[in-house]
């Protein structure tokens, strides 16, 4: 198996927070705005370097969203922020209306999504937002994988063009990919080539996965690792690819079973291959409170759910 | 343009309006013949429109010239005619109104790319936030020029209404012109009866706008008044709201007095009565 190792850990909504400090010196289009959350989504360097640049939304969401919107009109590029269940849930009609179907260039940018978010606790550990940001047509959805990945997928939504929904979390975890890597939005990316199973993960499932494949190495399965950092649009190709060659599949998010990357990618394999799918996610409940380590555990996000769920899937495949 | 002239506009618009929603018989007459006047003023007097040869050129940024957002989409009627005669769009396009395949959606859109719509519409709340970027964008750009957008006033009970009325003040955003039709109806009934309003000015000015009143919002004279009022206003650290005191259904007068037309279409008999009381000033579509 590919060898992966760390130097250090770090948040990937501090990458976010450089890749937006890179941008805000680059790109004079880009505007950030907040939610009463500057120094949870990391932009103090951005607002120090460009206090012009930055609008401060208070606690008022919706609100954020509109006018991020209107900041279009006049060719403005609106990085709006805050937590993700504030950035979906809360406002899910607005992005609808004002962004999706208006087809404004907004890139919502969502921190401390999912279990990892910690004490705080189920109302604000969400874990139905990717689902609800597919779900809008138009809207490209990305939950890179770690600190390096989400400072080049910040920077590369910028010049894209369309609304992005950006997600990314609360805790420090290993910077395994490289600083200076080409973010190709859309485009599934190889960790590991293998053989026996598909384990397509994303966000922070990808570093459990790699874990996972260590381990499933130990015990003499090859296992194909592919990053999906782009759930929509889905890179369809890769993931055929992928199991035409080992015949099942293992998806790992943080995020409910339902409508997530597990529901995409099965969507995928119904339509074109039927191999055996294994889910790794929240069962279908809320979160609670505790450690990220300690959540990730009680609800079955961790390398060896990976390696079980791999088991299972390359059972399913020989029966 | 002389009032007369805006007046004559306003009774075609109103043929128009009635027309349009009885040809799909769906729709939201009441609204729109409400805000007749304010429409026909701004795009026909009052804003500052790019245009080569006679016609409006449109793009999505807007720079440059003056900006209109409808909040209230669902009068969409009284929108889609002033565009049209302004030049916008070829007045036929109105026999689309609500049917399959037009650019004239139920409630305003871009996404079938109509000229002169920068934001889709219809969910209500929405469209001031959206106009107080769009402004904020023009300062951003050093534009000087200004940021229109109407609203219901039964719009004024969805929350998100009251974060952008708190934004607006707190950032300055004095190149900004907010507009109530106050015509004090909704679905269920009289605002009043539904969820009092209360005081929508004293509201406005303790989160810090300049509020001015349009009394007679259905007299053009005192509409177009009142619009240069604002702007004169405009450019000293506050945004203005004006409160536009009309009547639903106003220029029909059995759509007159009460909340019943607000999304009703008219038959063939009502329609034939309606247009009996409107001058055909520019031509039927």
């Amino acid at each position: 198996m590919k060898k992966y190792t760390f130097t250090e850990k770090k948040d990937t909504r501090s990458g976010f927070g450089a890749g937006m400090q890179v941008l805000g010196q680059q790109n004079p289009n880009v505007v950030a705005l907040c939610a009463d959350l500057v120094g949870s989504l990391k932009l103090e360097a951005f607002i120090k370097e460009n206090p012009d640049r930055f609008v401060q939304c208070g606690i008022s969401e919706a609100n954020m969203i509109g006018v991020s919107a209107g900041l279009t009109i006049g060719g403005k590029i609106p990085f709006a922020t805050t937590f993700a269940n504030f950035a979906t849930g809360r406002v899910y009609d607005q992005i609808r209306q004002s962004v999706a179907y208006s087809n404004k260039n907004v890139k919502i940018c969502a921190s401390h999504a999912g279990l990892t978010l910690g004490e705080d606790g189920a109302t604000h550990q969400i874990l139905e937002d990717l689902g609800m940001m597919k779900m809008l047509p138009g809207m490209t959805v990305i939950n890179p994988c770690d600190y390096n990945q989400t400072k080049a997928a910040t920077i590369a939504i910028a010049d894209y063009e369309g609304p992005v929904y950006l997600r990314f979390g609360r805790p420090v975890i290993p910077v395994f990919t490289d600083a200076d890597q080409v973010f190709e939005i859309g485009k599934a990316w190889m960790v590991n080539e293998g053989t026996d199973v598909s384990i397509f993960a994303t966000g922070h499932m990808v570093w459990e996965a790699i874990q996972a494949g260590e381990q499933l190495e130990a015990e003499g399965i090859n296992a194909e690792i592919i990053n999906i950092h782009t759930i929509k649009p889905l890179d369809e190709e890769a993931i055929l690819k992928s199991v035409s060659k080992t015949g099942c599949a293992v998806t790992a998010e943080e995020h409910n079973r339902l409508g997530g990357l597990g529901d995409s990618v099965a969507q995928v394999l119904i339509k074109n291959k039927l191999v055996p799918q294994e889910y790794v996610a929240v069962n279908d409940s809320f979160g609670e409170s505790g450690t990220p380590a300690q959540l990730m555990e009680k609800y079955g996000l961790t390398a060896k759910d990976i390696v079980a769920a791999a088991k299972r899937a390359i059972e399913r495949k020989n029966a | 343009m002389e009032i007369e002239q805006l007046e004559k506009v306003a009774s075609q618009v109103r043929r128009d309006i009635v027309r349009m929603v009885h040809g799909c018989q769906s729709g939201h007459p009441g609204g729109s013949l409400g805000c007749t006047e304010i429409l026909v003023a701004l795009y026909f007097e009052q804003m500052k429109i790019n245009e080569e040869n006679g016609k409006p050129v449109f793009d999505m940024n807007g720079e440059g010239e003056d900006l209109f957002f409808l909040s209230n989409g669902h009068i969409s009627p009284v929108w889609y005619s002033v565009l049209a005669h302004k030049g916008y769009f070829p007045k036929e396009e109105m026999d689309t109104f609500r049917k399959l395949d037009s650019r004239l959606q139920g409630h305003p859109t871009t996404h079938e790319h109509l000229e002169g719509i920068r934001i889709a519409s219809g969910s209500l709340g929405q469209g001031m936030s959206v106009a107080i970027g769009a402004a904020l964008a023009k300062k951003l750009n050093k534009d000087p020029r200004t940021v229109f957008v109407l609203m219901g006033d039964g719009e004024q009970q969805e929350g998100q209404v009251w974060e952008a009325a708190s934004f607006a003040p707190h950032h300055d955003v004095d190149n900004l012109i907010a507009m109530i039709d106050l015509n004090g109806q909704q679905i269920d009934g009289p605002t009043l009866k539904v969820m009092n309003n209360r005081d929508l000015g004293k509201k406005y000015e303790a989160f810090g706008w300049e509020v001015i009143n349009i009394e007679e919002g259905n007299d053009m004279a005192a509409v177009v008044k009142g619009l240069y009022e604002a702007k004169s206003r405009l450019g000293h650290g506050r945004p203005i709201m004006i409160l536009v005191h009309t009547g639903m259904g106003f220029g029909v007068d059995f759509m007159m007095g009460s909340h019943k037309w607000h999304g009703v279409a008219p038959n063939d008999e009502q329609l034939a009565a309606a247009l009996g009381q409107l001058e055909e000033t520019l031509g039927d579509y």
